[in-house]
């Protein structure tokens, strides 16, 4: 071990940041070593930036990518129309890129709610045990044994007049695009709330924790300060994986036609007349499934990166 | 009494379900109706082996584990629910493996300041400032304030876990064999730590271990626990002198000692049996050297010696 | 074991009850009021009738005494009447559901046995070129959309090439077994592909841990002919989380045959779920939800149940 008495003062602050920061770079230096998540990274951000470009290319070409032409249904490529028209007789690249927005959006939020759903359950479970944790077991079994698209269908199709909503908020566009986000999050949390758990119960009976409970220390503080910020990694690699599901589910949904409801673009909702366009415009079929795989093969990618990246058998305690 | 803490009648068991056998519901008694009291700067030794109960015991006094019976009284006040935050301030706890003891993820200011933290006591510079204080009373450089758990050897953090328990100004510490996971070379100099806080801070001590040569340094009095029950409690010369209980003088015999001449070790016959299904009136009677047929049949009360009344043991062959 | 056993079949009876109890929920809450939607297509029904029916199964009864009424009809047999195909429930559900049984066995099968030999082979040499493709084809199944995918297949095998059917269970007039087989394969090949990759990774991963154990080792070491038994041994113990795992998977298989069923207009149970919400037929609706919550539990009993007899740790848990 260094010597630290000889340590001189200005060597002070580096060496406490470089503590703290080695086990971050240590593990992005082996993340850099995967070959399929830097490339899933750069694929990645390279797609957001394609769907973020969606405005300012708009006003380039000086197109309104909502408004229908129906004189100019399927039109092949050209200056104006890049990727050609689709069956409305818009711009057919830029519904893309609008409905990239769309799909990653409601992949993050309904990976975000449905993850804190997750991670509130496990930790509740892992920390308490007994009882509570039974119930939260059966619970997430059940839900788990369920099969979840038809279950996602009733719930899309649900008329939220009946549940007290006015007519208008429940025909607007955001009340379809956060139906589709709330219910997604409602089935799909399941594995995380498994992971964390486990992660708890390994963490919980450590002596840091039983130091701190010996001081007083309630529950909450506990899950917060000791448990939570030890058990991150796995929880970052589920939420990375969570967030292809998501988008899997939601492309499903609005292909079916119980999702995100045109004229709001979505990758899924593109595909809505698949059986026409297979025979008229063979192109067009293929474009949004293509960026939906792209896009999920990518998140797998990184996540199985992460996964390796912070794998505990390679790290120090 | 005027003792600082008073452990009485603790006993501590566990519900354990049988299902194969039927809906069999077996206890497990990890500590049995144990009594015992630790005065003021006193250092009270627990000592047994693996399977004796004595860190749960520690873990009841730490307030970590509610006792099935018995109380646990500071100063006279019992210790419950109601007064957590007394607890926790006056009695702390050092655990045995320094590498699970402190948070990976906080820096040792961190971790030394935590009890002061989680008890609401002082501003954050306050909290930084006792923390720089006790590092150095710990024997650690200043700049381990800023370092991480993984930087620190063994030895080392267990002086953070020190400070740490430190940090609340507690009367009591509780102190799980401290130094059963360090190399031989540093327990002394931990074991030596553990005195001069004791003199300076006036601490009491619930000291745990199975090495009867680290509690013969520290202790003021020893408490013998077999199978989660009490079984000899006296002076430490007493215990070291004149030992009352069989099992007491098997364990002194274990020892190793260098230079104490030639000395056959005597072990001890046997194994300890499972706490699941103790054996029935004196548990050390399958083992004991001297066992008698009253020892199947009848409990043998802990009581004080005859010749000394400070020196108690649970053995009809005790004087 | 017995006890096991029964814990376990209470448990999954526990569950569809609750389950029917929610969907019998959800479904009252889709747009219309099933019984106006009932009587309007129904002739010479009467305004009494109406009411009758409203005052037995109508909105405006407590929830409680809707659900009861239609358990105890359920209990006898009594499914209802399903207003878009003008038949009992039931009558329409049985072929409905050979058909998809018959899609997800036969995909369920090929897959295993695809993935059993991609398993095995990828893990014989982990990181060699072999096991990268399979890797990376593994990855590909679970991140495509299942509904491109048939996309993808259908302009490639029925438009392109003219090689099968695009849709339909039979051709008019024909409906012979060779017939039947033509239009199941693209449906079929769908599946497969989606679910091969999950399952491959299983037995890549199982098959790897049990190479990688002392008995296998010393096998290697005795030589060539060892190999055999390294295989069939290694296999064998690299099964038994496997095959558990993959059952479990049978009820997820569901809502991959859903989608499939729907863009190749078959008549399965998927498709007719699907069918019926859109129409707002509740009656089918709900007992075809039912089915499938049935099936997926089903699924997932017979593999715990073959886990508990394979692994008599867990049945005394």
């Amino acid at each position: 071990m260094t010597d630290l008495a000889t340590e001189g003062a200005l060597a002070r602050p580096a060496r406490a940041v470089e503590a703290a920061q080695s086990v971050w770079s240590l593990r992005w230096r082996r993340f850099r070593h995967h070959r399929g998540g830097m490339a899933s990274l750069v694929i990645l951000a390279t797609l957001v930036l394609f769907c973020l470009f969606a405005y300012p290319l708009e006003r380039y070409l000086g197109l309104d990518s909502n408004t229908t032409d129906l004189l100019s249904r399927y039109d092949p490529p050209s200056a104006t129309h890049w990727l050609g028209t689709d069956e409305g007789g818009r711009d057919e690249l830029l519904r893309l890129m609008y409905g990239g927005q769309i799909s990653l959006l409601v992949g993050l939020l309904a990976t975000v709610i449905g993850g804190g759903i997750g991670v509130s359950l496990g930790l509740l479970a892992g920390y308490f045990g007994g009882r509570i944790d039974s119930f939260l077991m059966r619970l997430t079994d059940g839900v788990i044994a369920l099969p979840l698209l038809p279950l996602l269908i009733v719930l899309a199709a649900l008329d939220l007049t009946k549940l007290g909503f006015s007519s208008e908020f429940a025909h607007s566009g955001a009340a379809g695009f956060w139906r589709i986000v709330v219910i997604i999050a409602l089935v799909d949390w399941t594995a995380i709330a498994r992971l964390v758990r486990a992660a708890t119960l390994s963490v919980k009976e450590r002596d840091y924790v039983l130091a701190a409970r010996a001081s007083g220390a309630g529950a909450l503080y506990v899950m917060t300060t000791h448990v939570l910020p030890n058990i991150v990694t796995p929880i970052i690699v589920a939420f990375t994986l969570t967030v292809g599901r998501v988008i899997l589910f939601e492309s499903v949904l609005s292909f079916l036609g119980f999702g995100i409801v045109p004229p709001t673009p979505s990758w899924g909702n593109m595909l809505n007349n698949a059986q026409e366009l297979v025979t008229t415009a063979p192109a067009l079929a293929i474009y949004p499934g293509l960026l939906i795989f792209i896009t999920v093969i990518a998140v797998n990618f990184l996540g199985d990166g992460m996964q390796h990246a912070f794998d505990p058998r390679s790290e120090r305690r | 009494m005027d003792a600082l803490l008073s452990i009485e009648k603790v006993s501590v068991s566990f519900a354990q379900r049988k299902r194969l056998f039927g809906k069999e519901r077996v206890s497990l008694r990890a500590v049995d109706d144990v009594s015992a009291e630790i005065g003021e700067g006193e250092t009270l030794a627990l000592v047994g082996e693996s399977g004796s109960g004595k860190t749960t015991l520690g873990h009841v006094v730490a307030g970590l584990r509610k006792p099935s019976a018995g109380r646990v009284r500071l100063r006279g006040a019992e210790l419950g629910a109601g007064n957590r935050a007394l607890a926790g301030r006056a009695i702390q706890i050092v655990f045995q493996d320094p590498f699970s003891a402190l948070d990976p993820r906080m820096p040792v200011s961190d971790i030394i300041a935590e009890p002061l933290r989680i008890q609401g006591i002082g501003t954050k510079n306050e909290r930084r400032a006792r923390a720089a204080s006790l590092v150095e009373e710990v024997g650690l450089p200043a700049d381990a304030l800023n370092r991480y758990p993984h930087e620190f050897s063994g030895g080392q953090r267990q002086r953070i876990a020190i400070a740490r328990a430190l940090a609340p100004a507690p009367e009591l510490i509780v102190a799980d064999e401290p130094l059963s996971a360090l190399d031989v070379s540093i327990q002394s100099q931990i074991l030596n730590l553990f005195r001069d806080i004791q003199k300076r801070e006036k601490l009491s001590y619930l000291f745990i271990s199975h090495d009867l040569g680290v509690v013969e340094h520290l202790a003021d009095r020893v408490a013998v626990l077999y199978l989660g029950r009490i079984i000899e409690l006296a002076r430490r010369e007493d215990i070291f002198a004149h030992p009352a209980h069989p099992y007491t003088r098997a364990l002194l015999d274990s020892m190793p000692s260098i230079g104490k001449g030639r000395r056959r070790k005597r072990s001890i016959k046997g194994e300890m049996p499972s706490p699941l299904d103790p054996p029935t009136a004196c548990v050390f009677h399958p083992r004991c050297p001297l066992a008698q047929d009253i020892c199947r049949k009848v409990v043998p009360r802990f009581e004080p010696l005859a010749a000394r009344p400070s020196h108690s043991a649970a053995c009809h062959f005790k004087e | 074991m017995v006890g096991f056993v029964l814990r376990r079949i209470g448990q999954t009876l526990v569950v569809l009850l609750v389950m029917s109890f929610i969907i019998y929920g959800l479904i009252g809450l889709m747009p219309g009021d099933p019984i106006d939607i009932m009587a309007a297509s129904m002739p010479g029904v009467t305004p009494e009738v109406v009411a009758k029916l409203k005052a037995i199964y109508g909105l405006d009864q407590p929830l409680m005494l809707r659900y009861w009424r239609w358990l105890m009809a359920a209990l006898q047999g009594d499914l209802g009447f399903s207003r878009t195909h003008s038949q009992p429930v039931l009558e329409v559900l049985t072929p409905a559901l050979w058909q998809t049984c018959k899609l997800m066995i036969s995909s369920f099968v090929l897959s295993v046995i695809a993935a059993l030999i991609f398993g095995v082979v990828s893990a014989l040499r982990p990181g060699g070129f072999v096991d990268s493709c399979v890797s990376l084809f593994a990855f590909a199944g679970i991140s495509v959309p299942v509904f491109w995918l048939a996309l993808v297949l259908i302009l490639t095998f029925a438009v392109g090439l003219h090689w099968l059917p695009a849709s339909g269970m039979s051709n008019v007039g024909e409906g012979g077994f060779m017939d039947q087989v033509r239009h199941l394969t693209l449906p079929v090949l769908t599946l497969m592909l989606a679910n091969t990759g999950q399952f491959t990774r299983y037995v890549r991963a199982a098959m790897i841990e049990t190479l990688r154990m002392d008995f296998v080792r010393t096998a290697w070491a005795k030589g060539a002919g060892a190999w055999r038994v390294v295989i069939v041994h290694g296999l064998r113990n690299a099964l038994i989380p496997v095959v558990t795992i993959m059952a479990l998977s049978f009820g997820t298989l569901f809502s991959g045959a859903l989608v499939t069923e729907t863009m190749f207009a078959q008549q399965g149970m998927g498709k007719m779920i699907y069918d019926s919400i859109l129409s707002n037929d509740f009656n089918l609706a709900l007992s075809g939800l039912l089915f499938a919550t049935l099936i997926t539990l089903l699924s997932n009993l017979a593999a715990d149940l073959a886990y508990g007899w394979l692994d008599p740790r867990i049945a005394l848990k």
